[in-house]
Parts: structure tokens; C-alpha cells; sequence
């Protein structure tokens, strides 16, 4: 929209009404539920210790789960970026099974798993069903698929031609992907953990089937709504709501001001 | 002396044929051929960046068809400069003999030498995106020096250039290369800046080398 006259065109005016409405409708649901009670209500609710135990378990184990899906994704998303090999396409398609599945079968893929041979071996040195490290893995699978995409997409924006010349001037493959495109996709490398990050904080249905909901165990914030919820406590629920609707924000901005610094 | 040997390559239906021409050693050559003719691909198959499915790459009295890019003593200045986003001028000049693990004092003596002869003193602090394109030719050209290639491998490096910038870079590219004694290969489709470069040249169409001329 570069004049007065373009912005006045019924196309433009169209768009601009649906982007209104639709904005409009996600305030209205944010302020129907910050302003549903009062808040000493929800100071009270967010005072108890299983709303506090449950607050910093999600914490510790999105950052987890983000910090590994990361550690996944930018050699993954590399490898999709750069490579040509046979059956590309379909291991593209494979990285986004957690993401086309319902949550509810991830998490029984998962409890599933940890019964085969193979599952139980492992769950031998480190218990995941019912356990923390289950929730740490749950969000895990969902959030890495969702970092893999997005690094595959920064390393796409770009240009292989920098790392060819440093293998010019004496690095192996490997050597110029970290000393001079690494450093080009930092700001890539943040948004790709606050999309995990997010996605692991809000992660309901398989935590729910692969880690249970025992509180002051494996209660994280989306389970503690769903209890609260089920126990008839409206307050603690809308309370635990809004403290997510405070974290995603301040991860928001948080991201945005770091990225334009990088 | 950059010598390739029937040099054949061939992706979907673009063929490089038998391609075989000699620069000799100190010498300019310029290699001429219309956008899409196979030019920079063949600068690819000299650095190593690509395979060639026929055919041998000897630089010097070596044959390195079989050579990793890192070792192959080239110094390679794409189109656009390919400047590295994240590091400063100084890094950039500083980054083969950084990767060589040379001392620091090393480095920064040479950085310095660069620097003077290339006019970049001034900006040896700066970001790509702080560079014109005549800057970033001239950072992208000291850093293809900096480890002293016997091999200068030069893609269009004037193509983005004001037209009165252009002379002085020309002028800056053979003084460059006589002082170094490096054997440069230039490619370019302008005959203007054939006819003022090089020693030889060679013409590349329909997928050979149809013509040596000069």
C-alpha cells in the first residue's frame, strides 16, 4: 500500500476488515480471560505449592526439551538444506510425522515404545514412562520436529557460496559449516528454540498419556489446568491459564529484542 | 600454470565436452562465454567445488583432480564477493591463515600488507553489509591472496561495479596479480575487459572451448 488512493481500494479494505476481526477476536479472548476474576483470586491460586512445583517443572523441562530439539535440529536441518541424496523427499516427509499426528498417539507411540524390548533396555538406565524425563521426551519429539523445519529453512535463506570459498582457503565441509555459517544462523538458531520452547511449555496430550498427572510429580502447567479444571477450581485454572499467556509473551519479546541484537 | 585436460561434465541436458586448455604459469587468462554457457561451473570443476566426470585439473606441475578444494593452493573470488556475513573485514583477510593455525602476529602483519595494497585500511572494522560492491571485490580478492595461492580464480569480479570503478579495479587486478606472481583465470562474457586483462583467452560455447585468441 504505497498511497492514500491504494489504501482506500475495496481489495485492500477487504483484507485490512479480516485482519481486524481476527485480531479483535483473539483480545476478546484474552481479555475475557484475564478479566474473568479478580486478582487476589489468582494471586491465591498461583500461592500453591503444587501451581509452584508445577510452574518450575515446565520451566526446567521445556528449556530441556527446546535446548535438545536445537542440538537435533541444526544438524538435521542442515543436512536437508545442503545434502541431495536419493529419498530426500521422504525422509523430508518422515521429520514431520509428530507434527501431522494427533498429540494423543504420540504419546501412546510413546508408552508404546517403552514396552518393546528396545524401550525397556532403556527405561532400565533412565525411567521416561510416568517419570520426568517422559515429559522432557514428550515435548521433545513435538518440539524437534517443529525446530528441524525452521532450521532447515534458515540454512535454505542461506547462500552455500561463503562456505565453498572457506573450503577454498583450507576448511573441510565441516569446518566452514561452523565457523561461517553457524555463525550466520544464530538469529535462525533462537527462533528455532522459542518455537520449541513454546511448543514444549503448552505440550498437553502426550504428557498426559506417556507421564501420567501426578501432582507434584509429573504436573506440569497444562496438566495443573486440567486438573483444576476437573476439581471444579475455575480460579486456579484461569490462573494457571494466564501465567502461560504471561510466559509465551515474555518469550515473545524476550526472542525479538535478543534476535535484533545478534 | 592451470591445465585442464578433456574435462567433460554433464547435468540434465547441459554438457561440458572435452575441454582442454593450458594458462601458463604468471600469466592472465581470460576465459569468454555467454551468461549460461558453463563458465562459472568450470571455475567450479578448477576449485574443486564440483566433479568433473572426465578428464584431469593440474595446477602447477600437480595433478589435483582428485584434491579436496582446501588443497588445491587456489584463491577463489566468486561473482558476488561471497563475502563471510558474520566477520569483519579483518577477519575475512585473516580467515585462511586463521584456519592454518599461524600465529596472531603472523596474521595481523598480514592483514595489515593486504589491507594497504587493496585500499582497505580504512575499513578493515566493518560488516559486509557496511561495503560497496568495489569493496567487497577488494575484500573478496584479499582474502583469496592472503595465503598466497599460486592460482587466482576470478568469476565476473567486475560485473558488479559502478562503470567508473570499474577501470580502477581492472588496473588493481593485473597490478595485483603481477606482484604476486600468482597465474590468474578470469571470466567474463565483456571482450572490453578480455582485450584489457588478459594474456590469453579463451572462448567457451556450446559446451567446448571453440577458440584461443590473443
Amino acid at each position: 500500500m504505497t498511497n492514500r488512493a491504494t489504501r482506500l481500494s475495496p481489495f485492500w479494505s477487504g483484507l485490512t476488515l479480516a485482519t481486524a476481526l481476527y485480531l479483535l477476536f483473539l483480545l476478546a479472548m484474552l481479555g475475557s480471560l484475564a478479566t474473568y476474576t479478580t486478582p487476589a483470586h489468582l494471586w491465591a491460586a498461583l500461592g500453591s505449592r503444587e501451581i509452584r512445583y508445577s510452574t518450575g517443572l515446565s520451566l526446567v523441562s521445556a528449556t530441556t526439551s527446546a535446548l535438545l530439539a536445537l542440538l537435533l535440529a541444526v544438524p538435521v536441518g542442515y543436512l536437508l538444506s545442503r545434502a541431495q541424496f536419493r529419498g530426500k523427499s521422504w525422509l523430508d516427509a518422515a521429520l514431520d510425522i509428530p507434527i501431522v499426528l494427533p498429540p494423543m498417539v504420540v504419546g501412546m507411540c510413546l508408552l508404546t515404545f517403552f514396552q518393546t524390548p528396545v524401550g525397556k533396555v532403556i527405561e532400565r538406565a533412565i525411567p521416561f514412562t510416568y517419570a520426568v524425563p517422559g515429559i522432557v521426551l514428550a515435548q521433545f519429539v513435538i518440539g524437534a520436529a517443529f525446530a528441524v523445519r525452521t532450521m532447515r529453512n534458515v540454512f535454505d535463506h542461506l547462500s552455500s557460496r561463503p562456505e565453498d570459498v572457506a573450503m577454498t582457503l583450507g576448511c573441510s565441509r565441516g569446518q566452514a559449516a561452523w565457523l561461517v555459517t553457524l555463525p550466520a544462523a544464530r538469529r535462525g538458531m533462537l527462533t528455532a528454540f522459542s518455537v520449541a520452547w513454546a511448543r514444549s511449555l503448552g505440550e498437553f496430550g502426550p504428557i498426559l498419556i506417556f507421564a501420567g498427572l501426578t501432582r507434584l510429580k509429573t504436573e506440569v502447567l497444562p496438566t495443573s489446568i486440567f486438573i483444576e479444571l476437573g476439581a471444579g477450581h475455575l480460579e486456579a485454572a484461569i490462573a494457571v491459564s494466564l501465567l502461560l499467556v504471561a510466559l509465551a509473551l515474555v518469550v515473545l519479546v524476550a526472542v525479538r529484542i535478543l534476535g535484533e541484537r545478534l | 600454470m592451470i591445465q585442464l585436460e578433456s574435462i567433460t561434465w554433464h547435468a540434465g541436458n547441459f554438457r561440458l565436452e572435452d575441454i582442454g586448455f593450458s594458462i601458463p604459469t604468471g600469466s592472465y587468462g581470460v576465459l569468454m562465454g555467454r551468461t549460461g554457457s558453463g563458465k562459472t561451473t568450470l571455475l567450479e570443476i578448477i576449485c574443486g567445488l564440483r566433479r568433473p566426470s572426465a578428464g584431469r585439473v593440474r595446477i602447477g606441475d600437480r595433478d589435483v583432480t582428485e584434491d579436496p578444494p582446501a588443497m588445491r593452493g587456489i584463491g577463489y573470488v566468486p561473482q558476488d564477493g561471497a563475502l563471510f556475513p558474520t566477520m569483519t573485514v579483518r577477519e575475512q583477510l585473516g580467515f585462511a591463515l586463521q584456519v592454518r593455525r599461524r600465529a596472531a602476529a603472523e596474521i595481523a602483519q598480514r592483514v595489515d600488507q593486504l589491507a594497504t595494497e587493496l585500499g582497505l585500511t580504512a575499513l578493515l572494522d566493518r560488516l559486509p553489509h557496511h561495503l560497496s560492491g568495489g569493496e567487497r571485490q577488494r575484500v573478496a580478492l584479499g582474502r583469496a591472496l592472503a595465503a598466497q595461492p599460486k592460482v587466482l580464480l576470478l568469476d565476473e569480479p567486475l560485473s558488479a561495479i559502478d562503470e567508473e570503478l570499474r577501470d580502477d579495479l581492472a588496473a588493481l587486478l593485473r597490478r595485483v596479480q603481477r606482484e604476486h606472481g600468482v597465474t590468474a583465470l578470469h571470466i567474463t562474457h565483456s571482450r572490453a575487459e578480455a582485450d584489457l586483462l588478459a594474456d590469453v583467452i579463451f572462448r567457451l560455447a556450446d559446451g567446448r572451448v571453440v577458440g584461443t585468441v590473443k
